[in-house]
Formats: structure tokens, sequence, C-alpha cells
């Protein structure tokens, strides 16, 4: 009796092991499947091309793959929501941490906690039926499908990511700080600009690239906004093309097996390796954070 | 002083006026569908198929096809999310290994939804030639939400006090004997949080599932796990985006079903949470 529980608890252990590193084992095979469908790219062209090309006919016989114009279409949409988003949720992480009455407090928290939730596809669709008109009309452009209509978007879908982090990190700043630099007869105000800012600038450092990286891998509600124009942008207010729109757009139509079908596991190999170098960044920030 | 104090004033007001920025809106945007899509609700929306190009009728193969996605999804992703947590907690030491673990599943958080649909296509759908299928629709979704189901159930069981172990131990309970008896049944609350956190995120996601699983229309129920569904996200997005003519109000109420199934999941988990926090 004694043997068979052994033999089930070997086994249950040896269960809870693997799902331990399941984690592991499933990015690994994330980035086998991306690289390995993704490197075929190479064979119609090459990666200078590919990554500096200026020009995306996936389609055109022969096709050109350039993804030139989709990285700075991402990069353009990722940097007007970050130019929104980092000061109103830092802004709004302070308050919610250390200003607002503990009532107040949780009711905001709970309305950042339904950002959180709603699925990217409404956000889309309420952009595409509300944000979208409007920008064309107050802004007089020939089309409301934008780059800004994106980083506005964006910036709405980042914030909840933004807040939370930077919340936990001010709070996480030792009482005796505030409590020192409250005695000495600074105020509120002047503690939290020159004492509690400092304690959780790792934690906010983090909360902004999380944010970015968040932005980044966005898909649906970017997808539905931005017009989805493959050319090289020049402006917020004309339409632009990011990396994962391309991916969502365009993947249902690639043959498969396809240069197309395969540069498009390219660009989620891209994808994969940005949003890799940044949450690797983040987490050594956050670290540092909780080392101090 | 006064300078001090009028200084402090503005800031405070500066630091109101963004997190209203943030707040604002949300309450906006609930207001909006409530009131946009409530006229939509019907039975017949809810319960009946889509007649007309999908510009009339129900949605209730939408409905099914999410409702099946997330309990496929979550059946797989709940036992192996839990026993992650259960060894990250319970068995791992402070290692390279642990570490690493811990930076892989920041990572699997931090992937582009749509990323995850090309890794499905790749490999459920083509090489473990699943097709385009519930089957690889859910464990392409059930694979996005491990991170959430880890980091609540790890949260969970490390609110567990110590003293619960040891007392087992010393009676000589074996270390399995002592997970299965005097931690994880502490541990459910939260545990149940993290399910139903990922139920409402596994819900809502589009890109994962446009390759795996997602049907444009189809008129019958699913019978296997290798059929095609509809979801309710991919049908917001086709209505809004591929299908000129759709009544508003139809999209309106799409989309209120998702929000508020969603918003649903949310409440109850964060409710979970708040009771289990608060007997501690």
């Amino acid at each position: 009796m004694a043997g068979f529980r052994k033999v089930k608890e070997f086994v249950i252990e040896k269960l809870i092991f693997a799902s331990g590193i399941a984690s592991i084992i499933f990015v690994a095979l994330i980035f086998i499947f991306l690289l390995s469908e993704g490197v075929s790219v190479l064979k119609s062209t090459s990666l200078g091309a590919f990554l500096g090309g200026r020009f995306w006919y996936p389609i055109s016989d022969p096709p050109k793959l350039g993804i030139l114009p989709l990285i700075l279409g991402s990069l353009l949409v990722t940097a007007g929501a970050i130019v929104l988003a980092v000061p109103l949720g830092i802004g709004a992480a302070f308050y919610i941490a250390d200003v607002a009455p503990a009532k107040i407090r949780s009711l905001l928290k709970s309305g950042v906690e339904v950002l959180a939730a709603i699925p990217s596809v409404v956000l889309g669709f309420l952009g595409i039926t509300l944000l979208v008109p409007f920008l064309k009309h107050t802004l007089g452009l020939p089309t409301g499908l934008t780059a800004l209509a994106g980083s506005i978007m964006l910036a709405f879908m980042a914030l909840p990511t933004i807040i939370t982090i930077a919340e936990d990190a001010i709070n996480a700043v030792p009482r005796e700080y505030k409590e020192g630099a409250l005695a000495l007869g600074a105020t509120h105000w002047q503690t939290l600009t020159r004492v509690i800012i400092y304690g959780a600038m790792p934690g906010i450092i983090a909360a902004s690239m999380l944010g970015i990286g968040r932005v980044i891998g966005e898909t649906m509600a970017v997808m539905m906004v931005t017009g989805n124009a493959a050319v090289i942008p020049t402006s917020l207010l004309q339409p632009v093309r990011t990396l994962t729109a391309t991916i969502a757009a365009e993947m249902g139509e690639a043959a498969k097996g396809s240069p197309h079908y395969f540069a498009l596991f390219a660009v989620g190999l891209v994808l994969f390796l940005i949003s890799f170098l940044i949450n690797l960044t983040a987490d050594l920030f956050l670290n540092r954070g909780k080392k101090r | 002083m006064t300078n001090e104090g009028a200084r402090q004033r503005i800031g405070f007001g500066l630091l109101l006026a963004a997190t209203l920025l943030v707040v604002l809106p949300v309450l906006a945007i609930i207001v909006l569908i409530v009131t946009k899509g409530w006229s939509a609700l019907s039975l017949e929306f809810l319960f009946t198929m889509p007649r007309d190009g999908m510009r009339a009728g129900g949605i209730f193969p939408a409905i099914l096809g999410t409702f099946v996605l997330v309990l496929a999804s979550i059946s797989f992703a709940l036992p192996i999310g839990v026993m992650a947590a259960v060894y990250l907690s319970e068995y791992a030491k402070d290692n390279l290994l642990t570490r690493i673990i811990n930076l892989a599943i920041i990572n699997l958080a931090g992937v582009s939804s749509v990323v995850f649909g090309l890794f499905g296509l790749s490999l459920f759908v083509v090489f473990l030639r699943f097709g385009v299928s519930i089957l690889s629709g859910a464990l392409t979704l059930g694979i996005m939400t491990l991170p959430v189901i880890i980091t609540t159930t790890r949260e969970a069981l490390r609110a567990v006090p110590k003293s619960y172990r040891e007392v087992s131990f010393s009676l000589g309970a074996s270390r399995w004997q002592t997970i299965r008896h005097s931690v994880l049944p502490f541990a459910t609350p939260g545990i149940l949080t993290g399910a139903i956190l990922s139920i409402g995120r596994v819900a809502g996601e589009t890109a994962p599932i446009l390759f795996t699983v997602a049907a444009f229309y189809l008129p019958k129920l699913p019978h296997s796990l290798g059929d095609q569904v509809m979801a309710l996200p991919y049908h917001l997005y086709i209505a809004t985006t591929q299908i000129p003519g759709v009544p508003e109000n139809y999209r309106y109420g799409t989309a209120l079903v998702l929000v508020g199934l969603v918003l649903i999941m949310n409440i109850a988990a964060t409710r979970i949470r708040s009771r289990f926090r608060r007997k501690r």
C-alpha cells in the first residue's frame, strides 16, 4: 500500500515538475516555430531587403517583401500612444496610490480594472464607430482612419498596465521615506515629487516599458482604426499599417508555403523578439526596484 | 508656505485630472454600450441563428462557440497552470531554473496575441494536423492564458501560512499529502480567481483564433473538437469591418453580450478575491 502511494506521488511530482517547466517549453516552441517558418523568407529576399525594404507588395510578382513601412507604422503608432499614456498613467497612479481618499481609491481601481478587461475588438469597434468619424470631422481629414486614431486607442489599452505596475511601485516605497520627509516639514506634494518618485522610479520605468510592450503587440483595435496603408508614414494624420495588423489581415489569404506566408511568420518573429527584449529589460528594472 | 500650498493644490488637481481622463471614458464606454446595445437584446437575438447574411436574426452560434472555446481552453490550461504554480510555490528552489521559469512566464504574458495565432497555426493546425478546429483554437488560447492562472494561483499558494505545512509535515505527512490536504484547499478561492480571470480573457480574444478556429459564418452547431466555430469577438470584428449594412444596434448588441460576459467574469473574480483577502 505504501509502495503504491509512493509510485502515485512519484508520478504526481513528475507531472508537477513538467507543468513547472511548461512555460519554458511553450516559449521555446513559439520561438522555434516562428523561426523555422520565418527563416524561409530568406529564400526569396535578403535579410537587409526584408528589414530595410521600402515596399510591401506581398502578392505582386515577384513579391516585394520589405517591412520597413510596417516597422515605422508600428513605431509611429506606439510613440503616439506612449506620449499620451505614460504621463496620464503615471499621474493617475500617483493619484490612486497616494492622494485619493480610501473610498474613492477602490472605485478608481475598479475603473482601471474594467478598462483592462474590455476586449480589444470592442475598443476597436467603438474606435471605428465614434473616434474615427470624430477625427475626420474635427481635423478635416480625408479619412479618420489614421495613425492618430491608433495611438489614442492604444494609449487606452496601455493605461491599465502602466497604472497598476506604477501604483505597485509607489506603494512599495518604504513608509519611512514618506514619514521622514513629512517630519522634516515637506508638504505632501513635495514628498511626492521629490522623495517618493525616486523610490518608485525603477518600477515606473518598468511600467512604461511594459506599456510599450502591450502597445506594440496589440492587434485588433489597431487594425480596425488605422486604415492599413502599407506606406512609409510621414505624419500621425495619415493611414498606417502596423506589424501586428499585417499578420492579422493577411494570414488568412496567404497561401501556405508561399513567400508571403513565410514573410508573415518572419514579421511574427520580429514582434516576438521585440516583446522579449522589452520584457527582459522591464524585469531587470523591477528586480532592481525590489532589491533596494 | 502659501506658495507651497498653492503648488500642492495645482499638482493634486493635475493628478486628479489625469485620473478622470482615464476613468470617465471607461464609464462612458460602458454606459454607451449598454444603452445602445440594450434594444438589440431579445431571446431571438441570443438564441437563434443569424439571417440575411448576418444582418438580422441572432448570434447564438457565436455565443455557443465562445462558451465551447472557453470551456475547452480552461480544461487544458487550468490543470497545467495550477500544477506549475504548485511547483513554483512548493518545490522550486531559488536557483537558475526557477529564474528562467519566471522569465518564461513573463515573456509568455508579453507575447502579442496575433503571434499566439501564428504559433497556433504552425504548431496545431499545420504541424500536428489538427486543422482549423476547436482543438487548435482552444490549445492556443490555453497557452496564452497560462501566465494569468500561474501568477494568481502562485499568489494564493504563497498566502497559505507556513505553519499549515509545518504541522502537516510534523504529523508525518509526505510533501504531496501536505500540498493536497493542507495547502491547496486553502488556496481554492485564489485558484478560482485566476480561472475566472482567464475565462474573461479567453472569451474576449480575437487575434489568436483568427487562423486557428474562427469561422466567418457557420449556420450549424459544432459536433466535435475537430469542428470550426463562430466566436463572439470575431463576430463583432466581421460585423463591424467586413459586412456592410449591419444595423448599428445589432453591432452594439453583440458588443454588449461580449462585454457583459467578460465583465461578469471579472466582477465574480474580484468578489471572490476580496472576500478571500478579508478572511485572512
